[in-house]
């Protein structure tokens, strides 16, 4: 089984790396570009068919490990 | 004064932790290893600047759940003292020992420079050996820009838990934090390097206070 976590930054944490990007593009010449956000995305390989248990296991994963919850959540997909 | 300084798998100051600790301290500086699961008895744990586990992930990421932190935080909730220097302070706050968090440079450079620092709260164990007026010691990150949120900075500001403030700001850091402490003031975890400030060869002794004030609260 796949599951995919994606991780951001909360809102209100600002992002000089994204911040930089967007400078970048508009002095290329992409001036509609008005903001831009980073997110990381990490893809588990799993072992077991319960995808309700896996959820809540990656989930802890997350708490634990994979997400900083003081700058950052997260969001988990399993596709099925 | 016993104490200890933390070795994780990419530490590059925790030899001149040992150093820095046991020419002010005068008493020989215990070594332990990150995959260890218990720590000596100790009075004061060092956990020094590097580049843990590359940055993976983030930065002191991995290391806030290496083994020896079960120990770290039995020895933080006993009211040991706990000293966090740059990647250190990163781990802390990973562990959750220190608020707050440590992110990308607002400049995006690494930056490495002594820096102007002030003292802002002169009655810690950590900083009562510091007078007035500014102290000089170097930086050396990253990712040293100081995150909290509105309430978390009001607390820390409330309490006097700010120990260190830049006077240039080199990172972006909220308020322009250098060093907090936790609650009971047991805990310090500061982005500049006071280990490498300790000998007038190195261009500042601005860090030996630090070390001193430490030994007048634990005593020798």
């Amino acid at each position: 089984m796949r599951a995919i976590v994606t991780i951001r930054f909360k809102e209100g944490v600002l992002d000089p790396e994204a911040v930089a990007i967007g400078r970048a593009l508009r002095g290329l010449g992409f001036e509609e570009v008005r903001a831009v956000a980073r997110r990381k995305v990490i893809e588990l390989e799993l072992d077991g068919e319960d995808r309700e248990g896996a959820c809540r296991r990656v989930q802890a994963m997350c708490e634990q490990l994979l997400a900083n919850p003081v700058i950052e959540s997260y969001a988990i997909e399993i596709p099925d | 004064m016993r104490a200890a300084v933390v070795t994780f798998p990419g530490s590059n100051c925790d030899r001149d932790l040992v150093v820095a600790m046991e020419a002010c301290f005068g008493k020989p500086v215990v070594r332990v290893w990150h995959a260890d699961h218990e720590l000596p008895p100790v009075d004061l744990v060092g956990l020094p600047g590097g580049f843990s586990w590359g940055d993976y992930l983030r930065c002191g990421a991995i290391a806030a759940r290496a083994p020896i932190m079960a120990a770290i935080r039995r020895h933080a909730e006993r009211g040991g003292y706990l000293l966090g220097i740059c990647n250190g302070f990163q781990i802390l706050t990973e562990a959750g020992l220190l608020p707050g968090a440590l992110v990308r440079n607002a400049g995006l450079r690494f930056v490495c420079r002594p820096l102007r620092l002030a003292v802002a709260n002169r009655n810690s164990a950590f900083t009562s050996a510091y007078g007035e007026g500014p102290v000089t010691i170097p930086v050396a990150h990253h990712d040293g820009n100081y995150v909290i949120d509105r309430e978390g900075l009001a607390r820390l500001e409330g309490e006097g838990r700010i120990a260190f403030r830049y006077l240039d700001n080199p990172n972006g850091s909220v308020a322009d934090i250098a060093g907090v402490l936790d609650a009971r003031g047991r805990i310090l975890g500061m982005m500049p390097h006071p280990e490498r400030a300790v000998d007038p060869r190195l261009g500042s002794e601005d860090g030996k206070p630090l070390f001193a004030s430490l030994l007048a609260a634990i005593g020798g």
